[in-house]
């Protein structure tokens, strides 16, 4: 068996244990080393994937394995990865393993949570791992589903709404993903569903005019895309603190690898053709989820519409179809992966101890909850893209890509997207004036304490994350650069 | 060949022993013999279910009266599992003081339908094919009609027999008339003598709504929820899954072995049929609150789902045909067991009666969840497998609008799916039902059932094994 197998191994291991677990201490045990293992394994296949790419291993996909499983439909069950998998892995462990002492002391019924959060990252680990186009679909699903009853039992406000809402949502998406991964593996003919020998076969155009809108919008709907991102507030809003973080660190990214991988590199005459189409609709995205976070007064809905407009952005860069733009897509989703994560972290931390996510109802809370407040700070600033910060590198990749289109209509639509920009700081330091700085509002906030071990350590480590992307972004780009080529070279054919 | 060909019938003499056994057990055996009647009946149609296991040559008899398939093995061999898994789940209400005295009639009725689909399945002529059909459905009726002392159960019970014989009296016009056009009724004659003349294409439409309704497809589906409301849960269990299983497994083999020549008539009238069964089916099943109506409706959009394997045609098709059937019988099967345990020790079958059911019942409402999962396509349970098969199967013919219809239509069933998921699991409740232990069979029947949705798709070995016999139909 591949060892890439392990990341859904674990967490399969991880259920079980939690299954046998009696205790509280047991199940946080069980949790913690799972995380922690994730946390090593990919950083092994990092270092393992630098080194054979240094030693001059040019394939796409390294560490692929294959194995048959459904033979009548071609179904394989086959891993492999290149830079921008290992991208999204390295996130993932970052966020799971956070997301775990984020909910070190969840109530009611631990245990539960834990088993659906690992399986969970199951969903999410499988699809970056798979080059199948049926395994990758699966995991997909499989991470759609836990998130009814994660949002639906542990959640807070409209729960119930809110989880039914994503959760159909998201399904509509899927649906759409199905033809459209059907479409893609009987149009090209292939005779595997293997994303690389799909990429050998074409497609006819009369064909992918048809199926790239829907993989695309398919995709699009987990990652946000206009205007089909109404789950998104309602369902980050009303989930636990561990499950907004790890839905839009790394689920919504879903959405925008498997476009890139899927959409784009399979069907790329017709991403040239329709390209127009959707950059419209995320560019609307990205500036109306910016102008609806400035609305807002609930942290969490501020969070969500921000995630909104950043993820807009992952699509809108992908669909610049050059290789700068695609780097700072790839670059923008670890980015936003890691500073919303963090965002929703600490709302949970804070929510956790005012009870309150009204930011009228806040405020100097810097006096009381240095760390807190502080942490805030650095994770308002990495979305507002200042430099050192991941956010800027990201941000700046994507623009200087989509710039280098010369004509009108993408020169319009890059600029109107950099507004974003504007309007992001605005709803940023308006937060954090608020509910940072200023006269105390509520008397009961006045002897508050701040964060325990486990919320240091969650929260020290996606800063520390932020702080090391942001920089030294070289060598993280220059594996992903590497990984964007042959999606390049497709669409240039 | 006298009558020598007759013992090649492996199955149905099989059956037959073990139903005539048990009824001469039941009249003749003392009341201290009579305890053991329900485990000896169920070990001894285990025991058949294993001694056919194994699929043999395909071959003929009585001049293609009757015809074997190795095929007809699988889907036999998944109607006797289902069968034996709904014995299990009625062990304890057939063991209560009411029923004990009507035992040996429910298992002789029981597997006298069961005996009725044998004969649909491996018919080689319509004459047989329509005996097989009523031994199946008009026994069926009295077992619809169990509960004599209940007026529901007596009014589900005429209202099934009235649809079931006006649709196989439509059924049988359509036999007269390809008759009438063709002067045969054996199925290898007439897969070259159908043409498709007007009269044809008549005869096939009347014929086929005797199976239309037996799979219970909009517009044939009205007596469903009715009858499945009231019927007894294990009865209404078996008619959900055996019943409709074979019948769907028919339909397919008697419009590829017949009507083959006729395929551009009749998959148009198949796929106008799976949209309004997929699409009617969930917009009713949302409106529902009584668990087994909304079954009813779900079941119905389920049989339209099979309908894309059907429509596809190819062995592709036949194979995920199968294998849907499987999947859906484990799943539904845990449902319906869920039920039956709780309806039976509580009478409660509302869905507001299942709020909060987790605090009290966490095993129950696992299996309740997984079967819903499993029904609703969600993977890693087995049901995502099947629903994409289907989908594939039917994609691959170039079916790409339907299949999206289909899709859009599994929105709407998550929807109606996670209603029941979310009164289980997020509902409060004042007074949830209290803790019920189940007894030995019942628990059996729900790990078979459990096993299977978690086993069947993800190990392939099922899905092969189908397909690899589903070439040569």
């Amino acid at each position: 068996m591949n060892f890439l197998s392990l990341f859904v191994l674990i967490p399969v291991l991880m259920m079980a244990g939690l299954f046998l677990s009696k205790s509280r201490k047991q199940i946080q045990f069980v949790a913690a080393t799972g995380g922690i293992l994730l946390m090593i394994l990919s950083g092994v296949i990092t270092y393992m994937y630098m080194t054979e790419r240094a030693a001059g291993n040019v394939a796409e996909m390294l560490f692929t394995a294959d194995t048959v499983w459904y033979a009548p439909f071609n179904i394989h069950y086959s891993v492999g990865i290149d830079g921008i998998s290992v991208a999204m892995l390295l996130l993932t462990s970052i966020i799971v393993f956070t997301g775990v002492f984020a909910s070190w002391k969840i109530d009611p019924l631990p245990k539960e949570f834990f088993l659906w959060y690992s399986l969970l990252s199951i969903g999410v680990y499988g699809f970056f791992i798979s080059t199948d186009l049926f395994t990758m679909f699966m995991y997909y699903e499989i991470a759609l589903i836990p998130m009814y009853l994660l949002i639906g039992v542990w959640g807070s406000g409209r729960k119930e709404y809110g989880a039914m809402k994503l959760t159909l949502m998201l399904m509509g998406g899927s649906a759409l993903l199905l033809v459209g991964i059907l479409g893609i593996y009987y149009g090209s003919g292939a005779t595997s569903m293997n994303i690389l020998e799909i990429a050998k076969m074409h497609i006819p155009y009369d064909l992918q005019k048809y199926f790239f809108p829907l993989t695309f919008m398919g995709f699009g709907v987990l990652g946000a895309l206009f205007p089909f991102h109404t789950w998104s507030p309602d369902g980050h809003a009303s989930a636990p603190t561990a499950v907004s973080m790890l839905h839009a660190g790394v689920l919504m990214k879903l959405g925008g690898y498997g476009a890139f991988r899927v959409a784009i590199y399979l069907m790329p005459e017709a991403a040239h053709e329709m390209a127009w189409i959707f950059l419209i609709l995320t560019g609307i995205s990205v500036v109306y989820g910016a102008f609806a976070a400035i609305r807002q007064t609930d942290l969490k809905y501020i969070n969500a519409y921000s995630s909104v407009s950043h993820c807009g952005l992952v699509l809108f860069a992908i669909l610049m179809l050059n290789e700068t733009a695609l780097t700072g897509a790839v670059l923008q989703m670890l980015s936003h992966g890691l500073m919303t994560a963090l965002f929703f972290a600490l709302i949970g931390m804070i929510y956790g101890r005012t009870h309150t996510r009204q930011i009228t109802e806040m405020g100097g809370l810097m006096k009381v909850i240095p760390f807190l407040g502080v942490s805030y700070v650095i994770a308002g600033m990495a979305s507002l893209g200042l430099p050192g910060l991941s956010g800027f590198v990201a941000e700046m990749t994507i623009f200087i890509g989509s710039f280098q289109h010369a004509d009108t209509f993408h020169r319009v639509l890059t600029i109107m997207a950099t507004t974003s920009i504007v309007i992001t700081a605005v709803y940023i330091l308006r937060v954090v004036g608020k509910i940072l700085f200023g006269a105390v509002q509520d008397t009961h906030h006045e002897h508050l304490s701040d964060a325990t071990w486990y919320e240091r350590l969650s929260v020290v480590t996606l800063i520390i994350a932020i702080l090391a992307i942001g920089s030294a972004p070289f060598w993280i780009s220059g594996m992903i650069q590497d990984s964007v080529a042959p999606v390049i070279s497709q669409l240039a054919k | 060949m006298g009558y020598s060909g007759f013992l090649h019938m492996h199955e149905e003499f099989s059956l037959l022993a073990v139903m005539v056994f048990l009824l001469i057990y039941d009249i003749f055996a003392g009341k201290k013999a009579l305890k053991f009647f329900q485990p000896v009946a169920l070990v001894l149609f285990t025991l058949h279910t294993f001694l056919n296991f194994i699929p043999r040559e395909a071959f003929e008899l009585n001049g293609g009266m009757y015809q074997y398939l190795p095929m007809h093995t699988i889907i036999k061999s998944i109607l006797n599992i289902g069968t034996l898994i709904v014995l299990l789940q009625a062990h304890k209400f057939l063991n209560e003081d009411a029923n004990r005295i009507k035992r040996g009639e429910f298992y002789f009725i029981t597997l006298a339908t069961l005996l009725g689909m044998y004969f649909m399945i491996s018919a080689g002529n319509f004459l047989l094919f329509f005996i097989g059909l009523e031994t199946a459905s008009i026994p069926m009726a009295t077992l619809v009609a169990f509960n004599k002392n209940s007026r529901k159960s007596a009014e589900s019970g005429a209202k099934y027999i009235l649809s079931a014989v006006f649709a196989s009296s439509l059924s049988l016009f359509g036999m007269s008339l390809i008759y009438g056009s063709t002067g045969t009724l054996y199925f290898t004659d007439l897969s070259t003598l159908i043409t498709g003349s007007p009269l044809q294409i008549m005869a096939f439409v009347f014929f086929a709504v005797g199976l239309f309704f037996k799979i219970s497809l909009v517009p044939f589906h009205l007596w469903t929820p009715d009858v499945y409301q009231s019927a007894q849960t294990n009865i209404t269990a078996y008619l959900s899954v055996i019943s409709k299983g074979s019948a769907v497994f028919v339909l397919f083999t008697i419009l590829i072995k017949v009507f083959g020549n006729i395929v551009t008539s009749w998959q148009p009238i198949l796929y106008g049929l799976a949209i309004a069964s997929i699409t009617l089916a969930n917009i009713f099943a949302i409106r529902q609150k009584n668990l087994k109506r909304f079954l009813a409706f779900s079941s119905i959009s389920q049989a339209g789902y099979i309908l894309l394997a059907v429509i596809s045609g190819t062995a592709m098709g036949m194979a995920s045909l199968v294998y849907y059937v499987l999947v859906y019988m484990f799943s539904n099967l845990a449902a319906f067991g869920v039920i039956s345990v709780i309806e039976n020790r509580t009478g409660k079958i509302e869905m507001t009666d299942y709020n909060g059911l987790y605090q009290t019942n966490p095993l129950l409402s696992f299996v309740m969840m997984l079967a819903l999962f499993s029904l609703a396509g969600i993977p890693p349970f087995a049901g995502f497998f099947s629903k994409f098969f289907v989908f594939s199967a039917a994609a691959a013919q170039g079916y790409y609008l339907l299949v999206f219809i289909a899709l859009l239509n599994t929105i709407i069933s998550l929807y109606y799916y996670l209603l029941v998921i979310k009164a289980m699991f997020l509902n409060a409740n004042e007074n949830p039902i209290e803790k019920l232990t189940s007894d030995f069979p019942v628990k059996l029947s729900l790990v078979i059932c459990t096993a299977g949705i978690l086993i069947v798709g993800l190990v392939s070995t099922f899905y092969n094994q189908i397909a690899s016999f589903s070439f040569g139909m």
